[in-house]
């Protein structure tokens, strides 16, 4: 059983029809990346997933559990954790406040302070700025702030809105280099990406979204190798 | 490293630490408040220990509505409504209970009511300040249920919108109040004895207010209100509700995937910032001898709000600070001081200061001398033509904010305490952190 599955997830904006009944299963321990251009839907699909939007049809399984209309709320005590697309940082608390705010739904506070010390390992960068203002921080480093966030949740499917959005190249590299990492650690990821390069490399598996419909489904390599994504994601050939 | 939470906890005082913390804000409150009451209030006469006592009102609504506006980013309009419905349930329960209970309307005693109770044969009689107190309470419980029934639905709501359906809340109250039955006056007891409890409750005095209420409010009382309100509003800041609170005003989706369940948090700060206003209302009603849902709408919650934005919105200091000073402004503003002398003072000190760190500040004091200047103009044309400043308040008030907004929109204090901007804070707290996390053998 895959540990996130969802089945023909319709999502409307009012009279816009967004998402056109999706099919997506996340298995435990890989990471599954979500490709597609501006506008395909793919911030929609992670909304909906971790409880932010409701569907107007369809399921969200976790762990063999529907939670599709579940308030964003209880889906992350569950274990589902996202870092949202723009980071949704919190500007005007400190760096420290914000990785305390990942952890609140928990009160196993020896465990956070565990976690913590491993985000922050992770991410050496975070740990030299816990004191500032989170606003204070450059583009990349509040990137590695939200994913650190994310982590205190200390989730076993972690969901990430576009992490190199707007980054250097060289911060992309370092970014796709730690989820490698958290992935490696056990906690298994659904990234969306338009970086369809930086994401096929890093994904087990792949689904290219377009305007709210997968078009195709397979091996990330294998998607990597075909003429279509190559031409229209990778700009080759 | 402990969490922020944890050291925000460990902040107390070591004497602190063996009280139940519950106990000692008490504790604090009653000898704050005995302070005011027998040494302070005395000590400045009538009229200025009665501008200290609204000062001490103004501070709990002030304090109690930035826990909305400030901490949890809600723009709130209908604070007044809910001073009113504590107001009235207070006044109503000492009224009536008074009637009931004593015998008669009249202030029955109590050690520290400043009418004093010597007169007063039964042994009952001294249960006043307990009648009044426990009804304030009471005030405080029933706007915290007026706060619960607006919030759960109108919470759902966004900024403007929540604005607009708490400014409504608060005319409703006003409206509602306004529409009850004339009071049983003080000198007809044997009808109040007759009737039952559900008619009294409506007999409110309508339009002309609910009057001749026993005036049992003293600065022991205001102030000891005035501690419990502060360091409750200053616990649930560095608590993880205040945490949750912070991060609704941060960013509502965000604090959602942390896991806050943001409905629950704002209805929570209302009900407890409705909860400081209804106490506050019956202070304010026992002090005064009558409230008058009138004085009670739209324009008092403006008054509060101003004392919030100038405070700085989430900061507790800054708006009692802000309330203190917006309740002194308009009493200065009736026969205004001459402010030269303080302008001169300021610049001697920016002067010395400045040329002793070697970096000499001229802006700062071309400004201070020209705002004394123009004030002091300002001063001999209003007393040479009569004219009382004090009704100009509101203008005042309005360019207030204007040049708030433009020269400092998150207010004086911004979220911080007054104690955390003072130079040299940074470095202390760096200094503690670092003494606390050498002993607890933790990594930086
Ligand atoms: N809050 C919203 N209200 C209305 N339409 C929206 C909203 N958010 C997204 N959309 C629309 O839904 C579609 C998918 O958007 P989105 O999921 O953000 O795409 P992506 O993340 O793939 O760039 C787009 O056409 C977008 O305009
Ligand atoms: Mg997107």
């Amino acid at each position: 059983m895959p540990m996130l599955e969802v089945k023909g997830l319709n999502v409307h904006y009012g009279a816009i029809h967004a998402l056109h009944g999706i099919d997506i299963a996340v298995e435990q321990g890989q990471i599954v990346t979500l490709i597609g251009c501006n506008g395909a839907g793919k911030s929609t699909t992670l909304r909906t997933i971790s409880g932010l939007i409701r569907p107007s049809a369809g399921q969200i399984l976790f762990e063999g559990k529907p939670i599709s209309g579940m308030p964003a709320h209880q889906i992350v005590r569950l274990g589902l954790a996202q870092s949202p697309e723009g980071r949704g940082i919190f500007a005007n608390l400190t760096v420290a406040e914000n990785l305390d705010m990942g952890a609140f739904a928990r009160s196993d506070k020896a465990q956070i302070a565990k976690d913590r010390e491993h985000a922050l390992t992770l991410f050496p960068r975070v740990r030299e700025r816990l004191k500032q203002n989170a606003g204070t921080l450059s583009g990349g480093e509040q990137q590695m702030l939200a994913m650190a966030r994310a982590l205190m949740a200390r989730p076993r499917l972690l969901l990430l809105d576009e992490p190199s959005l707007g980054l250097a190249p060289q911060i992309v590299q370092t970014i796709f280099k730690i989820i490698r990492e958290i992935n490696r650690d056990g906690t298994t990821i659904l990234l969306v990406e338009q970086n369809a390069h930086m994401a096929l490399e890093v994904a087990h598996h792949a689904y290219v979204l377009e305007v709210g419909r997968i078009v195709m489904a397979d091996d990330a390599k294998k998607l990597a190798a075909s003429d279509e994504v190559r031409k229209a994601y990778l700009g080759i050939g | 490293m402990p969490t922020l939470i944890e050291q925000a906890r460990s902040n107390k005082p070591a004497a602190a630490s063996i009280l139940p913390r519950a106990i000692w804000p008490l504790l604090v409150g009653l000898a704050i408040g005995a302070l005011m009451f027998y040494v302070i209030g005395p000590g400045m006469g009538d009229y200025p220990s009665k501008i200290v006592l609204i000062a001490g009102i103004n501070i709990i609504l002030a304090v109690s509505l930035t826990v909305v506006n400030g901490f949890t980013g809600q723009f709130s309009m209908g604070h007044a409504g809910f001073m009113a419905v504590g107001g009235y349930v207070a006044a109503t329960i000492t009224y009536y209970g008074s009637m009931k209970l004593f015998g008669s309307a009249d202030p029955a005693g109590g050690v520290l009511s400043f009418t004093g109770g010597a007169d007063k044969p039964t042994a009952l009689a001294r249960w006043g300040d307990a009648l009044f107190i426990g009804s304030c309470l009471m005030g405080g419980v029933g706007a915290a249920i007026a706060g619960y029934i607006v919030g759960l639905p109108s919470l759902r709501l966004r900024g403007d919108y929540l604005a607009i359906v708490t400014l409504g809340f608060g005319e409703i109250v006003r409206v509602l109040l306004q529409g009850t039955h004339e009071q049983i006056q003080p000198w007809r007891v044997e009808d109040a004895l007759a009737k039952p409890v559900y008619e009294l409750a409506i007999s409110l005095g309508g339009p002309k207010g609910f009057q001749l209420l026993p005036t049992y409010t003293t600065l022991f009382w205001v102030y000891l209100f005035v501690v419990v309100t502060l360091i409750i509003c200053y616990r649930v800041k560095n608590s993880s509700t205040g945490r949750a609170f912070l991060s609704i005003r941060e960013d509502e989706i965000a604090a959602q995937a942390m896991g806050v369940d943001i409905t629950k948090y704002k209805v929570r700060a209302f009900v407890l910032a409705a909860f400081f206003a209804g106490v506050a209302g019956g202070l304010y009603a026992m002090d005064i001898g009558a409230i008058n849902a009138g004085d009670l709408g739209f324009l008092k919650s403006f008054d509060i709000i101003i004392m919030v934005v100038l405070g700085g919105m989430g900061s507790i200091s800054g708006a009692a600070l802000a309330a203190i000073i917006l309740t002194i402004l308009p009493e200065l503003l009736r026969n205004p001081p001459p402010v030269w002398p303080v302008g001169l003072v300021l610049i001697a000190l920016i002067a010395g200061v400045s040329s002793y760190r070697k970096r000499f500040r001229w802006k700062p004091i071309i400004v201070i001398a020209i705002a004394s200047t123009l004030l002091e103009v300002g001063r001999q044309i209003a007393l040479s033509k009569g004219i009382n400043v004090a009704d100009f308040r509101l203008i005042l008030y309005a360019l207030l904010l204007i040049t708030m907004m433009l020269v400092r929109p998150q207010g004086i204090f911004g979220i911080h305490e007054i104690w955390e901007i003072l130079p040299g804070y940074a470095r202390r707290e760096a200094a503690r952190n670092g003494a606390r996390g050498g002993s607890q053998g933790g990594k930086p």
